[in-house]
């Protein structure tokens, strides 16, 4: 079952065409990977989902039911959460409190501040923050703010998670956890949908990839056959 | 979570002993001091109220005129000196809702203007305002402005300081509620907050609403004092600046800087303005200008640093002694 799916979605920045014409899907369950050269539109594809920004034309469609028009905090109280590629943290707050504005306002249906901070307590267990959850989230490494991002998207209880560039600037024993933490994401029983450069991680964790080039989808499918297809290495692989 | 039960244990005797001392005030205090006191509260009132939502959002708001001036007018309008049309408890709040709901409207079309863009259309509220009762007075009513009830100045100060309580107890709980905690998020993050579920216009919107409120509150009950009042006197731009002003002099990092501020600045500015009443904006903008350059985090700030510094200095002597 596809749990998301773009048709015709297109963007814009002035003459530039950002996003163009691009249809894609993700289904349900699966760890879907999307790869490209730098400005090659897969975060502004991102932020067309979440509602940052809003196709023009184009329709996005989340369980079967049209998102595009909706208001960021409405999409993710359906089940769609996502992390950014610039990490975006409260970063004067601590970890416990960024996690626990997930749970609290995440999702659409109300929970009592006490099953909040629990839920927050054992998604910072999850992600291995326990130990710094009082500290002010700008105090701690690029990794471990990446690591809020992921557990505060997570409290959210989101049926998709979409990761922008998890893995940049992470040396390789944290790009191994980090592809760690994704498949035991998926565990849970969340899809994923997710932007990453680091060849590696992608190649190994995704079930299929999806490859944009100047805003149009040029390629689809597993990664073996996204790392034979001539065009992707001429465009990409090749460099 | 902890840390807010123990700040606000601490903070319950002193601001219990204060309020004691405030509100037995006239039966000790001379008449000029009561009067005095009742204006130091209008200033604390407008500068808590502006920081409330300025302060976590990081907004610019420069509207707090063009609320206090709405508060004003609305006394102005019910309780004429030629009959009082509603008792003084029931105008006062009335005022607070309209200013609040003028926010809300305001807030709902503007809030989505970013950084000087804000602050200058809040700034542009005040002067429309004032041009339109401006022309409504010259063209339709033909007054010039209005007379108010003349309300003695005991009541006047008690009311005043039922509107300090009232927000010095709103903003306690919004600090303690998800809702605090939302609006800090928005202010340290605004997209990452709309992602995270939070609905940032709405919690925006309100909390400009809430801040409104009192300053109109405050409004309706100076009007009372003024008895005469005209557009200008109730939507004078000063009334914009001053409450930005005292917050950023006395430091916005803790609550009670707004508020020891708003007291410094204006015990400061009713003196000086009897003493030197033609220097002391001058002498008024040299102060600020040395508190922004030399305080970043204003008096408290100051305070903070110095009992840090003596406390240090106090271990290092008991090391030094053993
Ligand atoms: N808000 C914006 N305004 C104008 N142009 C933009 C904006 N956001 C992105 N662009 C442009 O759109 C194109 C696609 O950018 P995008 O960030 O989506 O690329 P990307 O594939 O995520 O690249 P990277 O791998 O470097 O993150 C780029 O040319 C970029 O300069
Ligand atoms: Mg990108």
């Amino acid at each position: 079952m596809q749990i998301l799916e773009g048709e015709g979605v297109t963007k814009y920045f002035g003459g530039l065409a950002a996003v163009s014409k691009v249809d894609f899907h993700v289904d349900q369950g699966e760890i879907a990977g999307l790869i490209g050269p730098n400005g090659a539109g897969k975060t502004t594809l991102f932020n067309l989902i979440s509602a940052a920004l809003v196709p023009k034309p184009g329709t996005i469609r989340f369980k079967g039911e049209k998102i595009t028009g909706l208001k960021p905090h409405k999409i993710c109280r359906l089940g769609l959460a996502r992390t950014f590629q610039e990490v975006k943290i409260f970063s004067n707050m601590t970890v416990l409190e960024n996690v626990l504005l997930g749970s609290l306002f995440g999702c659409s249906t109300g929970m009592s501040s006490a099953d909040a901070s629990r839920e927050a307590e054992e998604l910072l267990e999850f992600v291995g923050l326990s130990a710094v959850r009082t500290t002010p989230a700008k105090d701690l490494t690029l990794v471990n703010q990446k690591r809020i991002e992921v557990a505060r998207a997570l409290a959210t209880k989101p049926e998709l998670l979409m990761l922008d560039e998890l893995m940049a600037g992470l040396n390789p024993a944290e790009v191994a956890q980090a592809m760690e933490l994704v498949t035991r994401i998926r565990d849970k029983g969340i899809t994923i949908f997710m932007i990453e450069h680091v060849m590696k991680a992608i190649m190994s964790v995704c079930d299929r990839i999806m490859v944009l080039h100047h805003g149009e989808k040029i390629a689809e499918g597993t990664p073996q056959e996204i790392a034979i297809s001539k065009k992707v290495v001429e465009v990409y692989l090749g460099e | 979570m902890d840390i807010t039960a123990l700040t606000s244990r601490r903070f319950l005797v002193p601001g219990l002993i204060t309020l004691t001392v405030l509100a037995t005030l006239p039966l000790y205090g001379s008449l000029y001091t009561v009067i005095l006191i009742t204006t130091i509260l209008m200033y604390i009132i407008l500068a808590v109220s502006w920081v409330i939502f300025s302060g976590p959002t990081g907004y610019m708001s420069l509207a707090s005129a063009a609320f206090f001036g709405v508060g004003i007018y609305t006394a102005a309008v019910l309780m004429p000196n030629t009959g009082q049309l509603l008792p003084l408890p029931v105008v006062v709040a009335i005022a607070g809702l309209i200013s609040g709901l003028l926010a809300v409207l305001v807030g709902a079309l503007t809030l989505r203007l970013r950084g000087i863009y804000f602050a200058i259309f809040t700034f542009g509220l005040v002067e429309i305002i004032k041009q339109v009762l401006l022309y409504w007075e010259f063209e339709v009513t033909h007054t010039r402005g209005r007379f108010v009830v003349l309300v003695d100045n005991d009541t006047v100060f008690y009311i005043m300081l039922g509107i300090f309580v009232a927000l010095m107890l709103t903003v306690y709980f919004i600090r303690r509620s998800k809702f605090g905690l939302a609006l800090q998020s928005i202010g340290e993050n605004e997209e990452a907050a709309a992602h995270t579920g939070i609905n940032v216009t709405m919690v925006k919107v309100i909390t400009f609403g809430i801040s409104a409120i009192f300053m109109g509150a405050a409004g309706a009950i100076m009007a009372t004092r003024w008895t005469y009042i005209d557009p200008y006197i109730a939507f004078n731009p000063l009334f914009s600046f001053m409450p930005v002003l005292m917050a950023i002099f006395g430091g916005m990092g803790q609550l009670y800087g707004p508020v020891i501020g708003a007291a410094i600045f204006a015990y400061l500015q009713e003196t000086l303005q009897t003493t030197f009443p033609y220097y002391y904006m001058l002498i008024f903008g040299i102060v600020l200008v040395v508190a922004i350059l030399y305080l970043p985090n204003g008096i408290v700030g100051l305070i903070q640093k110095l009992i840090q510094r003596w406390r240090k200095g106090g271990s290092a002597e008991q090391n030094a002694n053993t």
